[in-house]
């Protein structure tokens, strides 16, 4: 049975994160004040047989490990699509 | 001597490649999945959007069969030039360290920059001579050069540092104004400019071309010898 899970992906601590900025710059003019540490990442979604392959899975292709940090979230069990 | 170019969907510089590889010795189109070099002296990743650029910059193109072919090249002391998308793959790949991030303006640049060539020893470098600054274009959205604090001492302590942005003109915010970078052994280099845009004086400088002579030269050594 597989498990549905994502993967949270975020740039690493520490480094220049711009997109991040432009976000937290860009709220205030909307008058959402008070906010900080914005960052921008990445989800992943993904049905996985094996979850315990995921942390593989990420440090080979879903994330750079060098710039991003990630976090592995399974959620249950993935939905039949119907196509099994 | 014979240059190959390798061709990912997506990518949208390697006949500009072909075509300044053409000025300094033979040069073929190698096909990203073919696994034949096709007996090439150098080879060069071009640059572009290989594969849609999906996931992260050169993420998927690393896996290209042709890359595979390209990683044991290198091993064995091939010369590797990697152009813009070509740098990213070739950091991806782990073939070059660091890696290439979006831009700190967060927007696409396009203009021309000088650079300063650290070293002029180097096989990509040699025919530069005296020649200490270079001008070359810039075109990309994610240029950042970005490695760890401690990495990035040791790559200038090794001298491996080859090209950096001059003072104003680093147009992405790359650590340390780096602008190309190349592996422990120095046969493999990768760099965001593109030269194979600077061959022609028809667009206004041909600087770039004394990288593709540095190579032909370089290859030209090892077979006198």
């Amino acid at each position: 049975m597989a498990v549905h899970a994502r993967v949270l992906v975020k740039p690493k601590a520490g480094i220049l994160d711009p997109q991040g900025q432009a976000v937290q710059r860009a709220l205030p003019a909307l008058g959402f004040t008070g906010v900080r540490n914005v960052h921008v990442g990445r989800l992943i979604e993904l049905d996985v047989e094996d979850p315990s392959r995921l942390p593989e899975m990420c440090e080979r292709l879903l994330t750079n490990p060098l710039i991003e940090d990630y976090e592995i979230v399974e959620t249950g069990s993935a939905e039949d699509d119907g196509s099994a | 001597m014979k240059f190959g170019v390798i061709r990912f969907p997506g990518s949208c510089d390697e006949v500009d490649a072909l075509c300044a590889s053409q000025r300094a010795g033979e040069a073929v189109i190698l096909w990203h999945s073919d696994r034949d070099l096709q007996g090439v002296d150098a080879v060069i990743v071009p640059g572009g959007f290989s594969y849609g650029d999906y996931l992260r910059a050169g993420a998927i193109a690393r896996f290209a069969p042709v890359m595979e072919e390209v990683a044991e090249f290198a091993r064995a002391g091939g010369i590797v030039l990697g152009i813009c998308n070509g740098f990213q793959v070739l950091c991806e790949a782990g073939l070059l360290p660091g890696a290439l991030l979006p831009n700190t303006s967060l927007k696409f640049v396009f203009r021309q920059v000088d650079l300063e060539v650290v070293r002029t020893d180097t096989r990509f470098t040699r025919a530069c001579g005296d020649r200490h600054r270079l001008s070359i274009p810039v075109k990309h959205t994610t240029g950042r050069f970005y490695a760890p604090d401690a990495q990035l001492r040791k790559l200038e302590a090794d001298g491996r540092v080859l090209l950096r942005y001059a003072p104003g003109h680093n147009p992405n915010g790359s650590l340390r104004d780096i602008a190309g970078v190349c592996n422990e052994a120095g046969n493999v280099f990768g760099l965001m400019p593109h030269p194979e845009h600077a061959v022609d004086p028809l667009t206004g400088s041909t600087d770039g071309l004394l990288l593709f002579q540095s190579i032909r030269d370089q290859i030209a050594d090892r077979v006198a010898v």
